[in-house]
């Protein structure tokens, strides 16, 4: 192991080097002073009506590297749920006698009081992720922050001792699963339906609007697009993880 | 103030890079590689600092205030979503790892030899 | 017409979507139907955008979003010549690839389908785009449809060690993008391409910039496999399923070189156009290094497929020559031999493939004279083991002439002698290998290392009895593919226009500005006589080579020795790929490195 070691502290020690020596060429930290960001964040308001300019400028003047991040995730999503599937499958080939049929959900019940807990919890925790992903453009969040949180509402079930019920998330048609999936053709679509209202893919064709929710055109639908899909696929990635270490697969 | 946080940034990816060289584990390598990747989203916003600045949302501020760049944080927020998912598909890889190999330690599974 | 674009990345993402949503309804039939319909629809859009964008070039801007004064605020795709072939080729490889897969290939519908589609679009929205985060974005997408995808087959060992090297390596070259990109920015305010390089032109090179383009050179050429990146290539490549080979071999390691190509004329040559000469050495050394390393490691390969990795390497040190040398005759030239190279490696790999599915084996040592029956298969893998050696007067030969013309052009006259070495020592391994397996010549027990083919299953459950004409037909269209290109008459010039129009910054950033940017001129003049001297001695080598290698032992004891002592020399470079994923990011941080320091001494 020892060439490996030296030979990569030489090739760090370089690259570090040569960052802190680029560094040294950039301006000033708090010096930012270039046009793009200020057109951004200026424009976000007049424009869209929007006031969160993060969030316009992702989904509306770089809508497209959104649409490939979308794809990303679910790409990946799709990647792990037929690797972990396909896993599954040649395990049970192999080791038949191991793991056991369905797994008993008198088992993984918890106590009273944790499952009241975790019921209390999804509700205002669904409603607190709906809120960031509907006021995405006015606000800090947005799909992807709010989907996140929605998943977290439903993590909450399993927390609460829930098991079984994430266990029945994860089957081959769930509803989830096309739910992650209408998420992501959802923002396709859209994208596709700026190209046949407005003749460029993308066009935010819907109305502006003056103040509050209904403003900055199609970001609203993106952002629900996305919050369903992020949801969706954190979901589905954490259920299938879940049922890898309920099986005992990974042991 | 003047450059530290690039500097930050460049010390980030050299620590990541070098905890993915000597990893023993594939769990720890896969989260080196997020220290690297925290040095790519430290560089990106520090880039789009302004001095004095708000945050680039405008609901309870007047859209003439001075604030930050929300392109980098445009950026920032597709390179954390994208390496959040890259690295759920490692780490099922890395499951797999531990279940067909027994053990996860990178430098033991070699079957792929010359 | 002018919406074709966003359409051929947005219909395959579109339909992997929909696939996805109505997936409890779909049998395989319908799966595979639908994909390679998707596909083939793909491949029309893109051929129809070569068609019209002739030699000049379009732009499209995402959400209407056109550029103000001189900030662009939206995403454009800047389709070019070049672009446009390339996003054609991937999406015609595509068609092929799901062809191949229909119906025997051992995969779950319809999800495969969807990482297939998925793949593509990220391919094809990388050649098409001309702002620096998409580039990055698109990237993202095809890299991680492509971990997938490598990964496929999970429950073999080696496949999930070769997933993840592949995905940790290329993961590292994303985040060295990221970086560049940081930098660059801050240098610049601009993510757009034409900007970049409008910005440069008059701020001109400093240290920021150097170093930003190092770290995308470095993220590029990971993928793209050039050497010392290039360990986790022959793990990927010698355990994904075919038809991903298919597209791996031919489209993706292509696109690595073409994002450097890209990156440098649209962005980087005004500030760094300067120092084209030492720039032109670094890449040009590090191609021929790539090229011979990569010929010499076939050569001594058990392994089918990580055979046909190695020479894909090879190729992409040839590639990494033709477009250092920085002119308009270089990229002309590399893009010509990627099309005709990538369907010739994408040949080679569909043989393969039906060997594994025909016979449930890829070592040479096992596969001994076991190929005698596929009757046209062997043919097939005979023409491209002679393809490859850059057989005159067909494709791959018109390709190579075409960068040895523009590396004489340069100066660089001992670049062709060297590329002759690389494909003659390419086309000996296959050609050994035909041998060995379709006619069962040479001795049979070699004392090849053994790498990881105990698992090898066929991809359909056991080793079947028939080729199936879905695995033929593409095998036999690509073998047509690479001969073409070289016998159309004409295809230089096309190439040559092409190229000239791609190295045209003023032109590009006129274009991507709102000016009507006119048909490029330029014609070849290859091939020369000289080339056939060059290319024809390049299949003699490999023809020879190859002979030697199977009856050597027969003809002097002298050449046992010969071969003892060279494969002892050998075995340093043999033990370097290990397996070990701390060793190939040592490489990689020491070429990061290495490259940054040349840089830093030279283009200051």
């Amino acid at each position: 192991m020892r060439p490996r070691y030296i030979i990569g502290l030489v090739g760090i020690g370089l690259l570090v080097a040569a960052l802190a020596w680029a560094a040294t060429g950039l301006p000033a930290f708090g010096h930012y002073n270039q046009a793009y960001g200020r057109v951004a964040a200026r424009d976000a308001v007049p424009t869209r009506n929007g006031t969160n300019s993060v969030v316009i400028t992702s989904f509306d003047y770089r809508g497209f590297d959104t649409l490939g991040e979308e794809f990303i995730l679910f790409v990946s999503v799709t990647g792990v749920v037929v690797l972990l599937r396909r896993m599954r499958s040649a395990g049970r080939e192999e080791d038949s006698a191991a793991s056991s049929g369905e797994i008993e959900e008198e088992d993984m019940r918890a106590s009273t009081g944790e499952r009241w807990l975790g019921a209390a919890a999804v509700g205002p925790v669904a409603v607190l992720a709906a809120y960031v992903i509907i006021h995405g453009q006015l606000t800090p969040g947005g799909g992807f922050q709010g989907g996140t949180v929605l998943m977290g509402a439903a993590a909450f079930l399993a927390l609460g001792g829930e098991s079984a019920l994430m266990l029945r998330i994860r089957g081959s048609s769930s509803p989830i699963e096309i739910a992650e999936s209408i998420g992501a053709g959802g923002f396709a679509a859209i994208a596709f339906g700026g190209l046949i209202a407005g003749g460029v893919f993308f066009f935010n064709f819907l109305p502006y609007g003056k103040a509050g929710l209904l403003t900055a055109g199609v970001v609203p639908l993106d952002n629900i697009a996305v919050g369903l899909e992020v949801a969706g696929a954190l979901l589905m990635v954490t259920s299938e993880l879940f049922e890898q270490r309920l099986r005992g697969g990974a042991t | 103030m003047g450059i530290y946080p690039y500097l930050v940034a460049a010390w980030l990816a050299g620590v990541g890079f070098y905890g993915v060289i000597t990893s023993r584990n594939y769990v720890h390598l896969v989260v080196c590689l997020t220290v690297i990747q925290a040095s790519t989203y430290v560089l990106l916003l520090s880039v789009g600092f302004v001095n004095g600045g708000q945050a680039p949302i405008f609901a309870d501020v007047p859209s003439t205030s001075v604030v930050v760049d929300p392109v980098v944080q445009a950026l920032s927020l597709t390179d954390v979503v994208v390496e959040a998912t890259v690295m759920a598909l490692l780490l099922a890889l890395v499951v797999q790892a531990k279940k067909r190999f027994g053990n996860v330690d990178p430098d033991s599974v070699n079957r792929m030899r010359g | 017409m002018s919406q074709l674009p966003p359409l051929a990345v947005g219909v395959p993402l579109l339909v992997a979507a929909l696939l996805a949503v109505v997936h409890p309804l779909l049998t395989r039939t319908v799966s595979d139907l639908v994909a390679t319909v998707t596909a083939l629809a793909t491949a029309v859009m893109c051929l129809l955008m070569l068609v019209h964008v002739g030699s000049g070039l379009e732009i499209y801007w995402f959400g209407g979003w056109h550029p103000r004064g001189n900030l662009a605020i939206g995403i454009d795709f800047a389709v070019d010549p070049l672009g446009a072939g390339l996003a054609s080729l991937v999406s015609v490889l595509m068609v092929l690839a799901l062809v191949f897969s229909t119906r025997h290939l051992e995969v779950e519908q319809p999800y495969y389908h969807v990482l297939m589609l998925i793949f593509m679009a990220g391919m094809v929205g990388f050649s098409l785009s001309g702002d620096l985060f998409n580039m990055f974005v698109m990237f993202e997408v095809l890299s991680v449809a492509a971990v997938a995808l490598v990964a496929y087959k999970i429950h073999e060992r080696a496949a999930l060690e070769g997933g993840l090297n592949f995905a940790v390596i290329n993961t590292i070259g994303a985040f060295l993008f990221l970086l560049g990109i940081a930098l660059i920015y801050s240098r610049t305010g601009a993510l757009n391409l034409a900007q970049i390089g409008h910005f440069l032109h008059h701020s001109g090179n400093d240290r920021v910039v150097v170093i930003a383009f190092t770290l995308i050179v470095a993220a590029v050429l990971i993928k793209a496999a050039a050497v010392p990146f290039h360990f986790w290539l022959a793990d990927a490549y010698a355990v994904a399923l075919t038809p991903v080979c298919l597209l791996l071999a031919g489209a993706m390691s292509e696109i690595g070189i073409f994002g450097l190509a890209r990156v440098y004329f649209a962005a980087f040559q005004p500030a760094l156009g300067g120092s084209a000469p030492v720039l032109r050495a670094i890449f040009v050394g590090v191609g021929l290094l790539t090229a011979l390393w990569g010929a010499v490691m076939a050569y001594v390969q058990d392994h089918l497929k990580r055979l046909l990795a190695f020479v894909t390497i090879s190729f992409v040190g040839i590639f990494l020559c033709g477009v250092g040398l920085l002119s308009a005759d270089g990229v002309s030239g590399t893009a010509v031999d990627v099309l005709a190279d990538g369907f010739n490696k994408a040949l080679l790999f569909a043989c393969a493939g039906i060997i594994q599915h025909r016979l449930a084996r890829l070592s040479q040592e096992r596969l001994h004279g076991c190929g005698r029956h596929l009757r046209l298969t062997g043919p097939l893998f005979l023409a491209g083991g002679l393809l490859i050696s850059s057989l005159p007067p067909f494709g791959p030969f018109l390709g190579k002439s075409m960068i040895e013309d523009a590396a004489i052009k340069a100066g660089y006259g001992f670049v062709p002698a060297l590329i002759m070495l690389a494909s003659g020592i390419c086309g000996a391994a296959v050609i050994r290998a035909w041998a060995r397996i379709f006619r069962g010549w040479g001795r049979a027990h070699e004392h090849a290392e053994d790498t990881s083919d105990e698992e090898t299953e066929a991809e359909a459950n056991e080793a079947q009895d028939r080729t199936p004409a879905v695995m033929l037909a593409p095998a036999v269209l690509l073998l047509i593919g690479t001969v073409a290109v070289g016998v159309w008459f004409g295809f230089a010039d096309l190439a040559a226009k092409g190229g000239q129009r791609f190295v045209d910054f003023a032109q590009y950033h006129a274009g991507v500005y709102g000016a009507h940017v006119p048909q490029a001129g330029g014609s070849s003049d290859a091939p020369k006589f000289y080339d056939y001297l060059y290319c024809g001695g390049a299949t003699l080598i490999a023809l020879g080579l190859a002979a030697l290698s199977l009856w050597g032992a027969r003809l002097s004891r002298r050449w046992n020795d010969l071969t003892e002592s060279a494969s002892a020399l050998l075995l340093p470079v043999r033990r370097l790929h290990s397996g070990r994923i701390g060793d190939y990011t040592a490489a990689v941080a020491l070429g990061t490195g290495v490259l940054a320091a040349l840089m830093i001494l030279t283009l200051n």
